[in-house]
C-alpha cells in the first residue's frame, strides 16, 4: 500500500511538472540561467564593434568594459570608449536596476564634467550600431515576463526556447525569443520583434569561452537587423575575471579615472 | 514610275476586294478564328496595378538614383502625414493631447514602419545643474494642468525643429509622421500601409469626435494613383461605351452595326489587355488611360468600314456585295490611318518615364487589333447577322454645310491662307507662355482627397515639397568639427532668406540644443560648441539617450560623416523649385568647402526634372514619329510634294494647340509633353482621306482643283466630322479624369484635333487650289476608266 501511495506520488510530481504552465516554465528556465551564472563577481573585457551598411561599408569602434554582480540589485556596469577619436576618454557608468530605470552617467573629458542621464530611453541605437542599449544591458531576470515555448536542436546544440516580454513600456520591443543552451543556460540565439510584432532583428553567439568553469562568455555576437540590411559584430577580448572590485570602482570619481 | 505606283494603289484596291470576298466567303472560320485569337490574348488574365509613385522613373534616371543613393545613406522616407486639428482650434488641450499619445502610439502598430514622429513624443532636452534629461516632450496629457499646457505649448510652437513641421505657430494643427520602410516585395505594401492608418484615424475620430483629420505624404500618392487609375475604369470607360454607342447608332442608325461595333472595340482591348497581362505591365494611371484611348480611336475603325456598307445598301447594293465594296475601297485607307496612328503611339518609347512607354505600347496593340477585327470581324459578323437599312436620301443639311464651306473656301483662297498663317503666327507666340511644370500635387484634381487634404496641409502647416541636400564633412566624424557645423548653420540662415522655404530640418538645430543642455540650459549657448570633441562627446550623450525609432540615422549618416539637410518648400512651380535648388547649390559651391558641396534632390525633384526630361526625350521621338509618318503620307498619296505639303496641316494643329494651352493654362507637365507623337499619328488621317479624295478627283476624274476640293468635301466631308467628333467626345471623357496627367494630355489632344480639322477643311483646300498639280499624261487613263466600270457606287 504505502509502496502504491509512492508510485501515485511521484507520478502526481511528473506529471505536475509536465503539466507546469509554459510561463511557470519559461521563467523557471531564465532564473535557472542566471543562477549558473552567479558568482563571477566582477569581469573586464575589451570590446570591437564593427558595423556594416546594406552596401557592405564598414565602420569599427572600440571600446572597454567592466562589470561588477550584484545580487539583491542589478549589476554595475562601467564602459570607456577608445575610438571614434573625438569620444576617446568618454566613459558611461550604469547601475541596472530589477524594477523601474537605471541610473546612468556619463563623464566627458571635452568638458571635464560628469553629467547623469535622466532618460527611460534604453532603447536607441547604442554607437549608431544594431545594438539598443537595453540589448547590452545587464539581463535582470526581472525585466521580463516569460513564456516557454518549445526545445529545439540548433546546429547540434539541444536547445529552451523561451519567448519573454519586457515589462518596460519604453522597450522597443514587442517581445524576444531566446534559445539557451540546455547543459549551461549559455544563449545561443536571440529574435527581437518591434512594436508592431514583426521580426527586427536576430542575434546570434559564438566563440563561447568558459571562465572559472562555469561562467560561459561570448567571444563574439553578431547582430543582424532583417528590416534595414545592416549588421553589427560585438567581438569580446581579454576577459580578466576576479578583479577585486569594488563599489568604489563604480563611482562617479572612477569614471573620471577610468577615462584616463 | 508613276505607273508602277499606280499598279500598287490598284493593287491595294485589289488587295482589299479579296481580303472582302473572302472575309463573305468565310465569315464563320473568319469569326470564329478571330475570336479565338481575342481570347487567346484575352486568357493572360488581368493586369496588375503599380501605384508606386517610383514607377514614373526610368531605372537610370539620374534624379532617381541621385535620391535612392541619399537614402542609402540615411533612411528611407516613404511616410503617411496624419495632420490633427481639433474643431475647437486649439491642439493643446487635455483631450486632444491624449488623442495625438494614443494615436502615436497605435501609429508604432502600422505594417513596415520603422518611426513615428509627433509633438508628443518629441525628444526634448533639458537640463537641470549636470543632470539632462532627455524625454518625451509631452507624457501623459491627461494629467496636465492649464499651466502645464501653456508651457508645453510654449515649447512646441518656439522650437525650431517643430513649427512648420509638426505643428503650426499657432498651436492649431498639428501632425504625427509615420515612416515606412517598404520592402518592395510586391505591390500591396502600400495599400496595406495605407488601408491601415486610414482605420486607425477613423477609429481616432469615432472616439474624438472634435479632431479633424487630414492624410497625406508618399504613401497616400501611391493610394491616390491607384485610385485615381481605378476611378477613371469605373467611372469613365462606361461614359465612353455610352457616347460610342449613341455616336454609331445615330450615324448609322442599324443596331447589328452597333453591336458588331461593340464588339471589335471589345475584343481591341481585350487583346491590348492580354498582351499587357502577358508581358507584365503593371497598370498607372497614365497607362490606365489605354482602354478609353482605343475605345475611342477603335471606333474610327469601324465607323469607316461601316457607313460605307450602309451608303451602298441605302442604295441598293446588296449586303455582301456591300461589304465587298467597302473593304474595296476602305482597306487601305483604314490600313494607312491605323499604321500612321501605330507608329505615333510606338513613338511614346522615347518618353523617359515608363508608365508612357506601356500606354503607348498597349495603345499600339490594341489600334493593331482594332485594324484586324474591323476588317475580318466586323464584316464576317455583318456577313452573318441580319442588316436592315431603310432606303432614303441622304441628309441634306449636312451636306449642304460643306457645300457651303466648300464655296467659301473657293472663293475665298488667299484670305483663308492668309487668316490662317496670321493665327498661327500668333499662335506660336503664345506657345512660348508655356513653363514647365510638375508639381505632382497637381495631377489630382480637387475632388481628389489626397488633394484636398495636401491642401489644406500646405495652407496650414507645411510645405509637401522638399529638395534634401546630403552635406559632406571630408572624414569620419567630420560632422562635428565646429567650422563645418557652423558653415552648415550659415547654409540654414541663407536657406531661410528665400521667401519659398517653410522649414530647414538640419542636424545644427540638434547641436545647438544640446550645447544648450549642457550648459545648464545657458541660451548663450545655444550655438555650436567650441571643438570637434566637445561636439561628438555631446553626440554621443544625446544619441544614447535616445528611444528606438527616433534616432539620428534619419539626419546623420552612419560614419558621421554627412548630414542631410531637408528644405520644406511652399507650393511652387517646378521651375522655381530647380531655380531655388541651383541656388543653394551655388551657395554652397561659393560659402563652403569643396567637400560640403551638394546637389539637391528628392521625389520633389525627381518629379521637377520629369517634364524636362520628358520633353528632350519626346524631341526625338516626335520627329522619328514625323519622318516615319511623312514616309507613309508620301507613299500612300502617291506623292512627295504633297506629303510635304500635308505636313502644314498637321503640325500646325500641334503649334495652334500648343498656344491655345498657354492663353488658357500656361504650364507643360509630363502628360502633356508626351501628346504631339501621339495626336500626329491621329491627325494626319483627316488629312489622308481629304488629300487622296482630292488627287483622285484631280489625277483620275480629270477635275479643276476647285471641283476637286467640292469632291473631297462631298465624300469625305461627313466621315470626318463624324469621326472628329468622336475623337473630340472620347478625349473629353478622358479629360474628366481625376488624374491630372491624363485630363490635360486629353485636354490638349481635343484642341489639336478640333484645329487639325478646322485647318483640313479650311487651310488645306486653299493650299492645294494655289499649288499645281501634274495631270496623269498617260497609263492611269484606262485604269480609272475601267474602276469606273467596275465600282458600284462611288463611296467615301
Amino acid at each position: 500500500m504505502k509502496k502504491l501511495v509512492y508510485t501515485f506520488a511521484t507520478l502526481l510530481t511528473a506529471l505536475s511538472l509536465s503539466a507546469q504552465s509554459p510561463e511557470a516554465r519559461g521563467l523557471e528556465i531564465a532564473k535557472a540561467a542566471d543562477a549558473y551564472d552567479q558568482g563571477f563577481g566582477s569581469s573586464k573585457t575589451t570590446l570591437t564593434m564593427i558595423l556594416t551598411n546594406k552596401q557592405g561599408q564598414e565602420s569599427t569602434r572600440y571600446m572597454s568594459n567592466q562589470t561588477l554582480e550584484l545580487t539583491e540589485d542589478g549589476d554595475k556596469s562601467l564602459i570607456v570608449f577608445d575610438s571614434p577619436r573625438d569620444v576617446k576618454g568618454t566613459a558611461t557608468l550604469t547601475f541596472t536596476h530589477k524594477e523601474g530605470s537605471d541610473d546612468q552617467w556619463l563623464y566627458l573629458p571635452a568638458l571635464k564634467r560628469v553629467k547623469r542621464i535622466s532618460s527611460d530611453n534604453k532603447s536607441g541605437p547604442f554607437m549608431g550600431s544594431e545594438f539598443a542599449y537595453e540589448d547590452l544591458s545587464s539581463q535582470e531576470v526581472e525585466k521580463y515576463s516569460y513564456k516557454f515555448l518549445k526545445e529545439e536542436n540548433i546546429n547540434g546544440v539541444d536547445t529552451y526556447v523561451v519567448e519573454r516580454d519586457p515589462v518596460d513600456p519604453k522597450s522597443g520591443y514587442a517581445r524576444q525569443v531566446v534559445w539557451y543552451n540546455k547543459e549551461n543556460y549559455r544563449l545561443e540565439k536571440m529574435d527581437f520583434y518591434d512594436r508592431k510584432n514583426a521580426l527586427l532583428k536576430t542575434l546570434t553567439y559564438g566563440n563561447y569561452e568558459v571562465y572559472k568553469e562555469k561562467h560561459w562568455r561570448a567571444g563574439e555576437m553578431n547582430m543582424v537587423n532583417h528590416q534595414t540590411g545592416k549588421k553589427t559584430k560585438l567581438l569580446f577580448e581579454d576577459y580578466v575575471f576576479d578583479l577585486g572590485f569594488t563599489d568604489n570602482d563604480f563611482s562617479q570619481n572612477s569614471l573620471r579615472r577610468a577615462s584616463r | 514610275m508613276k505607273q508602277s505606283i499606280n499598279n500598287l494603289k490598284k493593287g491595294g484596291q485589289q488587295f482589299g476586294e479579296r481580303w472582302g470576298r473572302f472575309v463573305v466567303k468565310f465569315r464563320w472560320p473568319v469569326l470564329i478564328g478571330t475570336l479565338a485569337l481575342a481570347m487567346a490574348f484575352g486568357a493572360g488574365g488581368q493586369m496588375g496595378f503599380n501605384s508606386d509613385y517610383h514607377v514614373f522613373f526610368s531605372e537610370d534616371n539620374p534624379q532617381l538614383l541621385a535620391y535612392d543613393g541619399l537614402q542609402n545613406k540615411y533612411t528611407k522616407d516613404d511616410n503617411v502625414f496624419i495632420v490633427i486639428a481639433p474643431k475647437d482650434g486649439e491642439v493643446f488641450t487635455r483631450q486632444t493631447l491624449t488623442a495625438i499619445e494614443e494615436l502615436t502610439a497605435e501609429a508604432w502598430q502600422t505594417p513596415y514602419s520603422s518611426r513615428v514622429d509627433a509633438i508628443t513624443n518629441f525628444q526634448y532636452t533639458r537640463a537641470v545643474e549636470d543632470d539632462l534629461y532627455v524625454d518625451d516632450l509631452i507624457e501623459n496629457a491627461a494629467a496636465k494642468s492649464p499651466a502645464e499646457l501653456k508651457e508645453l505649448k510654449d515649447i512646441a510652437t518656439s522650437d525650431p525643429r517643430l513649427v512648420h513641421r509638426l505643428i503650426n505657430e499657432e498651436g492649431t494643427a498639428t501632425a504625427i509622421n509615420v515612416t515606412v520602410r517598404l520592402p518592395e516585395q510586391d505591390n500591396g505594401e502600400s495599400a496595406e500601409v495605407a488601408a491601415f492608418t486610414r482605420q486607425m484615424v477613423e477609429d481616432l475620430k469615432v472616439k474624438y469626435p472634435n479632431l479633424e483629420t487630414y492624410m497625406s505624404g508618399f504613401v497616400m500618392l501611391n493610394s491616390a494613383f491607384f485610385e485615381a487609375a481605378n476611378g477613371d475604369f469605373q467611372t469613365l470607360t462606361p461614359l465612353m461605351f455610352l457616347i460610342v454607342i449613341i455616336t454609331i447608332l445615330l450615324t448609322t442608325r442599324t443596331f447589328s452595326g452597333t453591336i458588331s461595333t461593340l464588339i471589335v472595340i471589345v475584343l481591341s482591348i481585350m487583346t491590348a489587355m492580354g498582351f499587357g497581362a502577358y508581358m507584365g505591365i503593371g497598370l498607372t494611371p497614365p497607362s490606365g488611360a489605354f482602354i478609353n484611348i482605343i475605345l475611342t480611336l477603335a471606333v474610327a475603325d469601324s465607323i469607316h468600314v461601316l457607313i460605307t456598307i450602309i451608303q451602298q445598301m441605302r442604295n441598293g447594293v446588296d449586303k455582301r456585295d456591300a461589304i465587298v465594296e467597302s473593304l474595296r475601297v476602305n482597306f487601305m485607307p483604314v490600313f494607312i490611318t491605323s499604321l500612321t496612328t501605330v507608329i505615333g503611339f510606338l513613338s511614346m518609347n522615347f518618353s523617359d518615364s515608363p508608365p508612357f512607354h506601356d500606354l503607348g505600347n498597349l495603345t499600339a496593340v490594341g489600334m493593331v487589333a482594332a485594324f484586324l477585327y474591323s476588317t475580318l470581324s466586323l464584316p464576317a459578323l455583318l456577313a452573318i447577322l441580319p442588316v436592315k437599312v431603310k432606303a432614303r436620301a441622304p441628309k441634306k443639311d449636312k451636306g449642304t454645310f460643306l457645300e457651303r464651306l466648300a464655296e467659301f473656301v473657293i472663293s475665298n483662297k488667299r484670305p483663308v491662307i492668309a487668316a490662317s498663317s496670321i493665327f498661327i503666327l500668333a499662335s506660336s507666340f503664345l506657345v512660348f507662355k508655356n513653363e514647365l511644370n510638375d508639381e505632382f500635387i497637381k495631377y489630382f484634381s480637387k475632388d481628389v482627397t489626397f488633394r484636398s487634404d495636401t491642401d489644406y496641409i500646405s495652407d496650414n502647416l507645411t510645405g509637401i515639397y522638399t529638395i534634401e541636400f546630403s552635406v559632406g564633412a571630408s572624414e569620419e566624424g567630420g560632422i562635428n568639427n565646429p567650422e563645418y557645423l557652423n558653415t552648415l548653420k550659415d547654409f540654414e540662415d541663407w536657406l531661410y532668406t528665400n521667401d519659398e522655404v517653410v522649414h530647414v530640418n538640419a542636424f545644427t538645430e540638434v547641436m545647438e540644443q544640446v550645447n544648450k543642455s549642457m550648459h545648464g540650459d545657458d541660451l548663450a549657448y545655444y550655438r555650436m560648441p567650441d571643438n570637434r570633441e566637445e561636439a561628438a562627446q555631446y553626440l554621443l550623450l544625446y544619441e544614447m539617450s535616445l528611444p528606438f525609432g527616433l534616432d539620428l540615422n534619419n539626419q546623420v549618416n552612419v560614419d558621421k560623416s554627412e548630414t542631410r539637410v531637408i528644405v520644406t518648400l511652399k507650393n511652387i512651380p517646378t521651375k522655381s523649385m530647380l531655380e531655388l535648388s541651383d541656388k543653394a547649390s551655388a551657395w554652397l559651391d561659393a560659402n563652403a568647402p569643396a567637400h560640403m558641396k551638394a546637389e539637391g534632390v528628392s521625389s520633389t525633384m525627381m518629379f521637377a526634372h520629369l517634364s524636362e526630361r520628358q520633353i528632350l526625350s519626346m524631341i526625338s521621338g516626335t520627329t522619328v514619329a514625323l519622318v516615319l509618318i511623312s514616309i507613309v503620307l508620301a507613299f500612300a498619296i502617291r506623292s512627295a510634294k504633297f506629303g510635304f505639303l500635308s505636313l502644314i496641316p498637321n503640325i500646325m494643329p500641334v503649334v495652334v494647340g500648343l498656344g491655345i494651352w498657354g492663353l488658357l493654362y500656361g504650364y507643360i507637365n509630363t502628360g502633356i509633353s508626351i501628346v504631339f507623337g501621339m495626336t500626329l499619328g491621329i491627325i494626319v488621317d483627316d488629312t489622308v482621306h481629304f488629300l487622296s479624295k482630292y488627287l483622285r478627283a484631280r489625277r483620275e476624274l480629270g477635275k479643276s482643283p476647285e471641283d476637286s476640293v467640292r469632291y473631297a468635301f462631298s465624300t469625305v466631308g461627313q466621315a470626318l466630322l463624324v469621326t472628329t467628333f468622336v475623337l473630340v467626345a472620347g478625349f473629353m471623357v478622358l479629360a474628366q479624369s481625376n488624374f491630372g496627367l491624363n485630363s490635360d494630355m486629353a485636354r490638349i489632344t481635343v484642341i489639336i484635333i478640333l484645329f487639325a480639322l478646322i485647318l483640313d477643311f479650311l487651310m488645306l483646300p486653299a493650299l492645294l487650289m494655289l499649288s499645281p498639280v501634274k495631270r496623269p499624261q498617260d497609263g492611269s487613263k484606262p485604269a480609272s476608266t475601267n474602276k469606273t466600270t467596275m465600282q458600284p457606287v462611288p463611296a467615301t
